[in-house]
């Protein structure tokens, strides 16, 4: 990318699983107002703000609506992404990119405890074909998994692994709400959700919203000291109908991650990228979307997570702040993960620092099994 | 208020525009269908095929239909498969929404090509319900009443204030629904007099019947091209000069609504300064409005500048924004003959557009170099576009 793009400053709720003294506005209002604090900015510094919400999550049409004023876009220009977070942040960097604004506040929430998650997700699936077959976010990923275990000889063991190393990771992130120490025995005999996913393979019921300021490349520089870059962006959507689709192949995934290197002069990510924050709504998806985005071949995976690859003291640690099992809420979940990137590169991750991260790839998605995928790299350092 | 947007780096221009002919039903098609209809009849203007595309914006009320993930579920008719696709919802102003996002695609340099896609299947869903959603579930929903109630009681204060008349409202939907007789897209296609529009049922004083906008069901689609894509496709294409917003607080108690759109004033004064315009009724060719109802029209005429604050009806009594007059405001008949919600603020950039290209037909008004669309929704909202002839 021929001009750059930095994120400033980072806020995140801690995520709970009800929040119960916190309305929707009232998350907005807390990350809004405590990512400008801490940058040592206002909202008078903010040309424009992005919000990132779901009408059916909030339960209420046009959900920016009722955060006008906790976000502070009164007679200013605002504008929704209405999908995965990591949508939003894409959104809001090519306005910025434009050139008709210099700077952007995002804030992305939601609050699942209010809503009721097999509803909500039925209504994603053909009102007349589909939705009387039940289907919904899970059940479907239950299928998606099957085929992938299936299809390249992941073993359910393999998947458990996943959430045994996010959950630990999870225990140094102070914004996480499921960090637990666990063995593989412990989330193969947790409750059956839907075969093969169990209770410890799927991601709990969270509250939460996460704000960003981003900005062009000269005010990045002069409003902190640890601007994080944005060298690659891209997103791509597959087809609707999961019949449609091979589940065990990614192409939308694919793709968006190739023109991302592209765009980033990445040629091979597993050497090139240090540290990796995607979203693994189930632990299948952990194994399967690394192999889509071409970190080592098709049916890998499983061997990769075996040798630790993947752990906070591997070759490429994935999901340090123990990721979307350990807690975060939907639609939030893919703007949380450009943040950790971005926390890593900014040495500001704390206790589940990567050292020495120089560059991150961050991973959102939307829509039944993945359907459309957004891949976003980050470079540290001024 | 300080000015935030600037003109964008790159020139964008809009290329070419496709839409369905709205109805208040189209059970001849199913969504994904009528999409798509839109998208073709879009890139048959444009003389290009979806694969010349690079990606796809869209967006639509998901609790009208009570479909979650609607860019995910018209993949198929929108053409996104295996493209960039993004969703953008902001209410009232999504199709405004969805082509500011068209414009600044292009405008970051790391899109040449993309179509912007609204629409709304009204008949397959429960509009005034999901609009009654958007309400404070504690304070505010138990006396929503759905778009009509908020505009009588805001447009009853609006005719106290300034004098206006029923007779200068009924005025404006007398003039659009003629100038929709001349829109093959358009709705509601009728030849009234103030006698018909002031005898229509009563809604909610003083809003009748024929004072607001239907219901439709329909589709429309547009091409935003980088400058050397645009020339190549179209030799006379709407260059993108401005784009503002404006967004407002939640509760319609702290607002003035149809009195005073502050948001528009806003929003027009900074699209103005981007774009040079220093007496708008003079310096615009054509207006396209987001008109949800008569009242609302004269009322965006004093917030647009066209004339002083409470002048909306001299304003209309001129005849200054008819077809033949100073500046004609919504020659596709606006929104009081063509409503699919998710569609309509992008059906006035798109007919902004059209003027701009020379491709209006009977609606052409002549010699148009400068065109004004404007989107409204959400919280009493505004968007703003200008378009011109030059880059």
């Amino acid at each position: 990318m021929a001009e750059r793009v930095g994120i400033v400053g980072i806020y995140q709720t801690k995520y709970e699983p009800r929040k119960i003294f916190d309305s929707y506005p009232e998350l907005v209002f807390e990350v809004s107002s405590r990512v400008l604090e801490e940058t040592g900015l206002t909202i008078e510094d903010m040309d424009q703000i992005i919000t990132n919400s779901q009408d059916f999550w909030d339960g209420r049409t046009i959900s920016n609506r009722t955060v006008s004023e906790a976000c502070g876009s009164v007679l200013r220009a605002e504008s929704k992404v209405t999908m995965d977070g990591s949508f939003a942040v894409f959104y809001a960097a090519m306005r910025i990119l434009s050139g008709c604004y210099d700077s952007c506040l995002l804030v992305s929430h939601c609050k699942m405890s209010e809503g009721a998650p097999h509803v909500i997700n039925n209504a994603m699936f053909d009102p007349l074909y589909q939705r009387i077959l039940g289907f919904d976010e899970l059940s479907t990923c239950a299928l998606q998994a099957k085929r992938y275990m299936y299809k390249y000889g992941v073993a359910e063991e393999q998947c458990a692994m996943v959430s045994v190393k996010n959950l630990k990771n999870g225990m140094t992130n102070p914004h996480a709400h499921r960090a637990m120490n666990v063995t593989i025995g412990q989330v193969m005999s947790s409750r059956m959700l839907a075969n093969p996913i169990k209770e410890l393979d799927a991601y709990p019921v969270t509250d939460g919203a996460c704000a960003m300021i981003l900005a062009i490349e000269e005010k990045a520089r002069r409003w902190t000291k640890t601007p994080v870059w944005i060298s690659g962006m891209a997103s791509r959507l597959d087809s609707y109908y999961l019949g449609d689709r091979d589940l065990a192949e990614v192409a939308s995934l694919e793709l968006a991650a190739k023109k991302a290197y592209q765009m980033a002069g990445i040629t091979n990510p597993r050497k090139e990228v240090d540290v990796v924050e995607l979203s693994e709504f189930y632990s299948y998806q952990e194994l399967l979307w690394l192999e889509a985005m071409g970190f080592w071949q098709r049916g890998e995976g499983g061997k990769i997570i075996e040798k630790g690859v993947t752990a906070m003291d591997g070759e490429l640690p994935v999901n340090p702040s123990g990721g979307i099992l350990s807690g975060n809420p939907v639609t939030v979940a893919g703007a949380i993960r450009v943040a950790e990137a971005a926390l890593q590169l900014m040495g500001k991750a704390g206790k589940h620092q990567v050292d020495g991260a120089k560059r991150a790839l961050a991973q959102g998605h939307c829509g039944p099994c993945g359907q459309g995928q957004c891949v976003i790299i980050l470079e540290g350092g001024r | 208020m300080r000015t935030t947007a600037r003109r964008s780096k790159r020139n964008v221009a809009i290329v070419a525009t496709g839409q369905t002919d709205h109805r208040s039903k189209r059970p001849d098609v199913n969504i994904i269908e009528m999409i798509n209809e839109a998208v073709r009849r879009c890139l048959a203007d444009a003389r290009m095929t979806i694969e010349e595309i690079d990606g796809i914006v869209i967006g639509n009320m998901e609790h009208f239909e009570g479909i979650f993930f609607t860019e995910m579920w018209s993949v198929e008719g929108a053409g996104s498969f295996l493209k960039h696709g993004m969703k953008i919802t902001t209410g009232g102003t999504t199709g405004t929404s969805l082509a500011l996002a068209g414009y600044y695609h292009v405008a970051s340099g790391l899109f040449d090509t993309v179509m912007t896609i609204g629409w709304e299947k009204q008949s397959e869903g429960e509009t005034t319900a999901g609009l009654i959603f958007q309400a404070d579930p504690l304070w505010e929903r138990a006396t929503m009443s759905g778009a009509i109630g908020s505009f009588a009681a805001s447009a009853a204060a609006y005719m106290h204030k300034y004098g206006i008349t029923e007779e200068q409202a009924a005025k404006v939907a007398v003039k659009n629904r003629k100038n929709a007789l001349n829109n093959p897209h358009a709705h509601l296609r009728m030849d009234l007099t103030v006698e018909q529009v002031l005898k229509s049922k009563m809604l909610a004083y003083p809003i009748k019947m024929l004072d607001m906008c239907p219901t439709s069901d329909g589709a429309c689609a547009m091409i935003f091209a980088s400058e050397e894509k645009a020339k190549k496709i179209y030799q006379n294409p709407a260059w993108v000069i401005a784009g503002v917003t404006r967004h407002d607080q939640p509760f319609g108690g702290d607002l003035q609504m149809v009195v005073n759109l502050r948001t528009l004033r806003s929003a027009t004064e900074e699209a103005y300064k981007i774009s040079g315009i220093k007496d708008p009724l003079r310096d615009l060719d054509v207006a396209e409005l987001y008109e949800p109802c008569t009242f609302a029209e004269l009322s965006w005429y004093e917030a647009a500048g066209f004339c002083g604050p409470g002048e909306g009806g001299k304003l209309i009594d001129s005849g200054a924004t008819y077809m033949d007059g100073e500046l004609p405001v919504n020659p596709s008949g606006g929104v009081l003959s063509t409503n699919c919600i998710g569609a309509t603020a992008m059906i006035r950039v798109a007919e902004a557009a059209i003027q701009v290209m020379g491709k209006g037909g009977q609606r052409q008004v002549p010699n148009v170099k400068r065109a004004m669309a404007t989107g409204f929704g959400g919280s009493w909202w505004s968007d703003v576009m200008i378009l011109s002839k030059t880059p």
